[in-house]
């Protein structure tokens, strides 16, 4: 494998089981992720995309296999790495401003025990101002929309300023404002050479949206540039036999791709 | 009680001076410590830790014949400790849940406690083993040797905190997003728990292991109520654990063999019960008060609203029936809204009829026009700004600001909606703002 020469390519996975009470619920991953793309990562519901992405940073424990981000291995590339997690993954009555979430993106660079300063708060703002919510840098988080809250999620990852970044489901539950500002920044990280995971439900926007696709049902089903694998034949491969989803593929399929 | 009160208060005596100073301790570290056990969902963890620490108690003096607060604390940490090991254990390997397997064991470790403490007093080697204050507290006995230990303890607890608050923040709010920053959530998480088994230990004496989880608790969610940030938060609740330590502690040296943990329970609860009725934003008062303009708002709408309307049919004098078959009301409650508007100036009453005044007209023509804009608002929201869209419901009137109301015009007269020119003849009777020309 190409272990050596590693070090352009974002991310490397390579023969990754994951199993939550020895249920395999992820087979023999086996990928590469070109750098700067804007990567879409979709399958049915418990198809293990989440998991993939976890196990990626290590927070679920894997059962066999490697991960490599630029041709080493994670632990030593933490500050590479930007995540955006699930919504859904936090309580949002904690105490706590979007400022404060926000700052929450420089920690890693912080280390133990330093606070946030001056240059951190500043930093902050501007991720804040990025995606629209500069007004509500002192709001408490629960009143927030959850569009609002996904903008600061997505500002916490902006300040951690990586080269790969993994979200997941940035797009669930927000407004088609939000979505649009959120594919707008996602653009502008791919031009600077950025590489983009994304998580992703809807599948009509997927061939508007990604340049690479990976298709996932509990195994990688097809990895590669949208046009080439996000066909009709890998979708029924990914969603099997299921009427309504194959429809709603169709439909997808009915979408012409964005010019670009 | 006035000779006890000053006698208390003055300081002098030494005895009181420690045990003032150890019920400060105990408050302040568990108001502290609470905090986090809250907002980590781990507050029933702190009740089974400190009663499975009874046992430990009870053991450590039976094999080490000593009374000696640094020994008892030892054994209570240990055996605490396996109770909070038994219960992940068992959540892990089995399909019993947490609030069961809690529950569980806090009960097998404390009856266990009980035997050997009964144990122990039985055999009552010459002089009253004492360790009974153990169960419900009793802060007179502290000595100053007690109390040098406990200070030790809440020292280095203050100190992890204040060292640790940023990855406590972050372990709390977001563990995924921490660990995924290159910090060991396991580690801090592991740490926050030794902090807490700590707090428990410092408590274990005066307050007892029965009451413990509720000095955990109870200052932290009172705290809560007061505001919107986690520092401010663990602070307040510092405080009020403080405070509560300090005032059971006085209350139950009143009274001869009065245990010092249950007073200070209640006076902490007395805490949370003003914090729960009288914080602002989140107390109940407040919300309370906040529905209720809610809702006399929003009646107060629909009747202006009904009028308006009525008299865009022409009709001119409005009877208390017309309105409350418009507003599907019972009719006492229109003339009580009535006469509410009339005393505003909004309405007045004419040979019996109720009739809108040029103001009640005014802010009529305004409610209504803010409904309808609503409505359509509501249809076309995606086309708006989507900063603008986080503001409560209950405040149509400031979602829509003129720059709102501007662009769905534009959208209603570029979709030729018929009640544009509605919508501006009801205009007119506003100052300001009118969308002159737009009817054609």
């Amino acid at each position: 494998m190409p272990a050596e020469n590693g070090a352009q390519i974002p991310l490397q996975i390579h023969d990754m089981t994951i199993a939550y009470h020895k249920k395999p619920v992820l087979w023999d991953v086996d990928l590469e992720v070109p750098a700067g793309k804007l990567v879409g990562i979709v399958g049915p519901n418990g198809a293990g995309k989440s998991t993939m992405i976890k196990a990626v940073m290590g927070l679920v424990p894997k059962a066999s296999g490697w991960v490599k981000v630029y041709g080493r291995p994670y632990e030593e590339m933490r500050q590479v790495i930007g995540y955006v997690p699930q919504r859904e993954s936090v309580d949002w009555d904690f105490p706590i401003s979007a400022l404060e979430v926000v700052l929450m993106g420089r920690y890693g660079r912080l280390g133990w025990v330093r606070r946030p300063g001056e240059e951190d708060r500043r930093l902050a703002r501007e991720a804040l101002a990025k995606v629209g919510m500069a007004e509500y840098a002192e709001r408490q988080i629960s009143q927030l929309s959850g569009g609002q809250q996904q903008r600061v999620f997505l500002a916490r990852a902006l300040i951690q300023d990586a080269r790969l970044y993994l979200m997941d489901e940035p797009f669930s539950g927000v407004d088609a404002a939000t979505e649009r500002a959120i594919i707008d920044l996602l653009v502008e990280l791919r031009s600077q050479h950025r590489t983009i995971l994304v998580v992703h439900h809807d599948l009509q926007t997927v061939t508007n949206y990604f340049d690479w696709v990976i298709m996932i049902n509990m195994r990688v089903v097809a990895n590669g540039p949208t046009a080439e694998v996000f066909t009709d034949e890998n979708l029924q491969k990914t969603y099997g036999g299921r009427l309504t989803l194959l429809s709603e593929a169709a439909q997808a399929m009915a979408v012409p791709p964005r010019g670009r | 009680m006035l000779d006890q009160t000053l006698r208390f208060f003055s300081l002098a005596d030494a005895n009181v001076r420690y045990v003032l100073l150890g019920s400060l301790l105990i408050g302040g570290t568990s108001g502290l410590l609470g905090c986090f056990g809250v907002l980590r969902k781990r507050s029933l963890m702190g009740d089974a830790l400190a009663h499975a620490a009874l046992p430990g108690v009870a053991l450590a003096f039976m094999l080490t014949g000593s009374k000696a607060l640094p020994v008892l604390i030892l054994g209570a940490a240990i055996s605490g400790l396996l109770g909070v090991l038994a219960i992940q254990v068992i959540v892990g390997q089995t399909r019993i849940k947490s609030d069961a397997a809690i529950g569980l064991v806090l009960s097998v470790f404390f009856g266990l406690g009980i035997v050997l403490l009964t144990h122990v007093q039985r055999s009552g080697a010459g002089n009253q083993s004492g360790l009974d204050k153990f169960l419900f507290g009793q802060a007179a006995s502290l000595v100053e040797e007690d109390l040098r230990v406990m200070a030790w303890l809440a020292a280095g607890i203050l100190a992890a905190v204040v060292l640790f608050f940023k990855e406590f923040k972050g372990l709390i709010f977001d563990a995924g997003f921490l660990h995924a920053s290159g910090f060991p959530t396991r580690l801090v998480d592991l740490g926050l728990m030794g902090l807490i088994v700590l707090t428990v230990m410092v408590g274990l004496q005066a307050v007892g292991v029965v009451l413990m989880a509720a000095m955990l608790i109870t200052p932290a969610v009172a705290a809560r109520f007061w505001t919107e940030r986690l520092l401010t938060m663990v602070w307040l609740s510092a405080l009020f654990g403080s405070l509560s330590g300090v005032v059971g502690t006085f209350v139950s040296s009143l009274a001869p063999r009065l245990p010092t943990g249950p007073v200070m329970v209640l006076v902490s609860t007395a805490l949370f019960a003003f914090s729960a009725l009288f914080a602002p934003r989140r107390g109940a008062l407040a919300r309370w008060r906040q529905h209720r303009a809610n809702v006399r708002r929003e009646t107060r709408h629909h009747l202006l609203r009904a009028a308006v309307e009525l008299e865009e049919r022409g009709v001119r004098g409005l009877g208390l029936d017309q309105l409350a078959v418009r507003l599907g009301w019972p009719q006492g409650r229109v003339r009580r809204w009535a006469g509410r508007l009339a005393r505003e100036g909004l309405i007045q009453s004419v040979q019996g009829r109720w009739q809108l005044t040029e103001a009640g007209r005014q802010q009529g023509a305004f409610v209504v026009k803010s409904h309808r804009l609503w409505e359509y608002y509501l249809v076309h929201r995606e086309i708006l700004a989507a900063d603008h869209v986080d503001r409560p419901a209950d405040e149509v009137e400031h979602l829509l600001n003129p720059e709102i109301i501007t662009r769905l015009e534009e959208i209603l007269q570029q979709e030729r909606q018929l009640d544009i020119t509605r919508l501006g003849n009801l205009h007119k009777g506003e100052s300001g703002h009118r969308p002159g020309g737009r009817e054609g």
